[in-house]
């Protein structure tokens, strides 16, 4: 059958090129791509994860566009990236050092240690949630790997971290506050757990919501609860006291380690901080010792961060399973 | 010839909620369950597309080729069957998806480039082409949501055409646009067929797919009705959409059993002489035989006249119960007879066929049995002889009464007052 075209078919030689318009490849049958791609129901991990490092591109772009229409237009900009974290800072420094009174030295930078870790977590796990629904328009039109829309938001969290802790150095250069150098570098590491923990439930949450809708809701909620269940605004030490003196309730510290975020939070905050135990000065005859983090070496940190690690890569790979399943029909659920 | 496109028991299952429960509430209230009713998008599709070829997907609204599409792209997971694709992919489903009104002309470019699957250093080295193509060169810093819908659309054809894809699926996006932008479209597309890509048009544009397509593919309600060149599946797609002899791929429609069936079917005119052809105007009388094995209740004989581009001319109504019959054991003679066919030069082909009355099963259909021509002797053009009246009343006369004389040049610009302006 003819084609229609006046030109001889695409199978014959052909000595005159088309003008060329755009790109510089140039397609020559059965030499060119012939990777196959296969699409059918089912999960394939192996495929995601190649898809995901052959699109990594697309998340920076993501995450940049993000970024960009985030702040687009407010003449404030970034500036608004720090407001919400200084004033989350301001409250619990000014309740706990003012109102209750902590004698915890250099109160608002270990504050500020474990709220970086924190927020890096919170931003992603509140963002995903409407991320895959807000993006309902490129979903339906376009096929590309979109676990990436649920990464982008833990790449948005990452850029706001970055700058809260340029300021973190700021504020501990000013208030000279020395790190305990010997426990820096496992901070990549503790980083790493962080952020391949948070992708994971990033990932499961922004599938689940397009599902079920109250699950941004129930986010909301469970992050607040989740938040006062991580030594952050007060210490390991408090938790370790009171169980120590109701040893009923020894099993509470293991739950404490359970929560992943919490060996993250405390290797900021041992890093960072810098201090393990302060001797109170007001109030104090006996000179007590109050101690805000274990005595633990830079190997047992090590490992628990290697646990939230291995914990964390099951979890991403368990997500990128379930996202595969919900996946399939979000161009009609959306 | 290598396969671009294999789809193989391709099946789409779709749930339709009475009504959309969303909240956890609902569902507990419920017990998790939520009823819906199964419908079926996509049922059991098999089809081959080769390297090379432009392949296009004819069907009406909601038969399923978009959702096909879909499943080629890897938009939606298909719910059984698998789909191999052979090479780089892009979908051109909608001109311009993903872009972000906020951001400028060139954020938009990497953004929806990465979306179709180019990487950075790729999407930089196209870059000023795709800026040129797009013709957009003044406004390519500019937020996208101060384009026009003009500009939009080049931008995001743009993109798409320059990724250079070895499969290219295309949703009758090429219907959007002014004239000069459908033609710059089209001539992509004849690139791309020249170079050996393989391209899949979704449309109901028949034209489209008749100028470009080397094989087209009619779909009915989830599945395939016929894999075939393009003249003929656009027949069949406008016999299917024009309701002759329901091809429907469902159980009760296709050709039912051995019941009945058409002998010889003859065309003749009703003008003297031994002439083979007809003159317009003149009345044609087409005869088929037809041989029952069995009574038939409620038969219904139709037929339909296509011309030599197989443009469907004439079909006759499939729901007028005057045509329907008894058919007794032993069959009959059917006789169409037009007493006027206001047709000008051609050849046209007759399609007779014979089917239920109350469902879609159609007893027997033969395409394209029978032949006649017709010639016209008189001057007049085109396809069809309409009726004419010319009258011509003369405005007022001029000033001395006379009547211009045939032949004599008539210039409606001879009004009053035009002699003198060109003095």
């Amino acid at each position: 059958m003819s084609l229609g075209i006046d030109e001889p078919a695409a199978t014959g030689s052909e000595p005159e090129r088309p003008t060329v318009i755009g790109g510089s490849t140039r397609f020559v049958p059965g030499q060119s791509n012939d990777r196959i791609t296969i699409v059918n129901g089912k999960v394939q991990l192996g495929q995601r994860l190649i898809d995901l490092w052959r699109n990594r591109d697309l998340l920076i772009l993501l995450t940049r566009t993000e970024l960009k229409v985030k702040y687009k237009e407010s003449v404030l900009g970034y500036a608004w990236s720090m407001l919400n974290p200084a004033l989350v800072l301001g409250i619990y420094y000014a309740v706990f050092k003012i109102i209750a009174r902590t004698q915890q030295p250099y109160f608002a930078i270990w504050l500020f240690c474990g709220l970086l870790a924190w927020n890096l977590f919170n931003n992603s796990a509140m963002g995903s949630t409407t991320v895959v629904v807000g993006k309902a328009g490129i979903i339906k039109k376009v096929a590309f790997p979109r676990e990436l829309l649920a990464m982008s938001t833990v790449g948005v969290a990452m850029v706001l971290f970055t700058i809260q802790l340029v300021v973190l150095v700021v504020f501990l250069v000013a208030f000279q506050v020395t790190p305990a150098w010997s426990y820096l570098p496992l901070l990549p590491l503790a980083l790493l757990a962080l952020i391949v923990f948070t992708s994971a439930v990033s990932i499961f949450l922004s599938a689940v919501n397009v599902y079920l809708r109250d699950t941004q809701h129930l986010t909301e909620v469970l992050l607040m609860a989740w938040f006062w269940g991580t030594p952050i605004v007060y210490t390991w030490g408090q938790i370790s006291q009171i169980v120590s003196t109701h040893p009923s309730i020894a099993w509470i510290k293991y739950l404490y380690l359970c929560n992943p975020v919490t060996p993250v939070v405390m290797t900021f905050q041992r890093a960072i901080y810098g201090k393990t135990s302060y001797i109170a000065t007001k109030n104090n005859p006996g000179q007590a010792v109050t101690h805000v983090l274990p005595n633990w070496g830079v190997g047992q940190y090590a490992g628990l961060l290697g646990i939230v690690l291995v914990v964390g890569i099951g979890l991403f790979l368990l997500a990128l399973i379930v996202f595969g399943r919900l996946e399939g029909n979000f161009a009609e659920e959306l | 010839m290598t396969t671009a496109i294999e789809v193989r028991g391709i099946s789409k299952q779709f749930k339709l909620y009475a009504e959309k429960q969303t909240s956890l509430k609902e569902r507990v209230i419920k017990g998790g369950k939520m009823p819906y009713t199964p419908f079926w998008a996509l049922k059991d599709i098999n089809v081959d597309i080769n390297q090379g070829e432009t392949f296009g997907i004819l069907g009406r609204n909601g038969c399923g080729k978009s959702t096909l599409l879909k499943c080629i792209a890897g938009i939606l997971k298909p719910t059984d069957g698998e789909i191999r694709v052979r090479g780089s992919l892009a979908a051109m489903l909608e001109l311009g998806a993903g872009f972000q009104p906020d951001l400028s002309g060139r954020d938009n470019i990497f953004l929806n480039g990465s979306l179709l699957g180019l990487s950075h250093a790729e999407i930089e080295k196209r870059y000023d082409d795709i800026v040129a193509f797009a013709e957009l060169e003044e406004f390519i810093d500019n937020q996208v949501k101060f384009y026009s819908s003009g500009m939009y659309v080049r931008l995001g054809f743009a993109v798409a055409v320059n990724v250079e894809p070895d499969v290219l699926l295309v949703d009758e996006v090429l219907a959007v646009g002014d004239a000069s932008f459908q033609r710059k479209c089209l001539d992509h597309v004849k690139r791309f067929q020249r170079e050996g890509r393989t391209i899949v048009v979704v449309s109901h544009a028949t034209d489209v797919i008749r100028q470009n397509c080397s094989r087209a593919m009619v779909m009915n309600h989830g599945r395939v009705i016929t894999v075939d060149d393009p003249g003929e599946s656009i027949r069949v797609f406008l016999a299917d959409l024009l309701g002759v002899g329901t091809l429907e791929g469902s159980e009760s429609g296709g050709i039912v059993g051995n019941v009945l069936a058409i002998g010889s079917v003859h065309a003749e005119h009703g003008g003297s002489g031994e002439r083979l052809h007809l003159y317009p105007r003149e009345s044609l009388t087409i005869t088929a035989d037809v041989d029952s094995l069995a009574n038939v209740p409620n038969g219904m004989a139709t037929i339909a006249i296509h011309d030599d581009k197989n443009e469907l001319v004439f079909a006759s109504d499939p729901d007028d119960p005057s045509y329907a019959v008894d058919i007794p054991k032993g069959g009959g003679i059917v006789r169409f007879h037009f007493p006027e066919v206001p047709l000008l030069d051609g050849t046209y082909s007759v399609s007779v066929g014979v089917r239920s009355a109350t469902d879609t099963a159609i007893f027997d259909w033969k395409d394209q049995v029978t032949k006649f021509e017709v010639a016209n002797p008189k001057r007049t053009t085109g396809r069809v002889d309409l009726p004419l009246d010319v009258t011509f009343r003369l405005r007022s006369a001029n000033a001395t009464g006379e009547v211009p004389a045939v032949g004599a040049e008539f210039s409606p610009l001879s009004l009053p007052g035009w002699e003198e302006s060109t003095a």
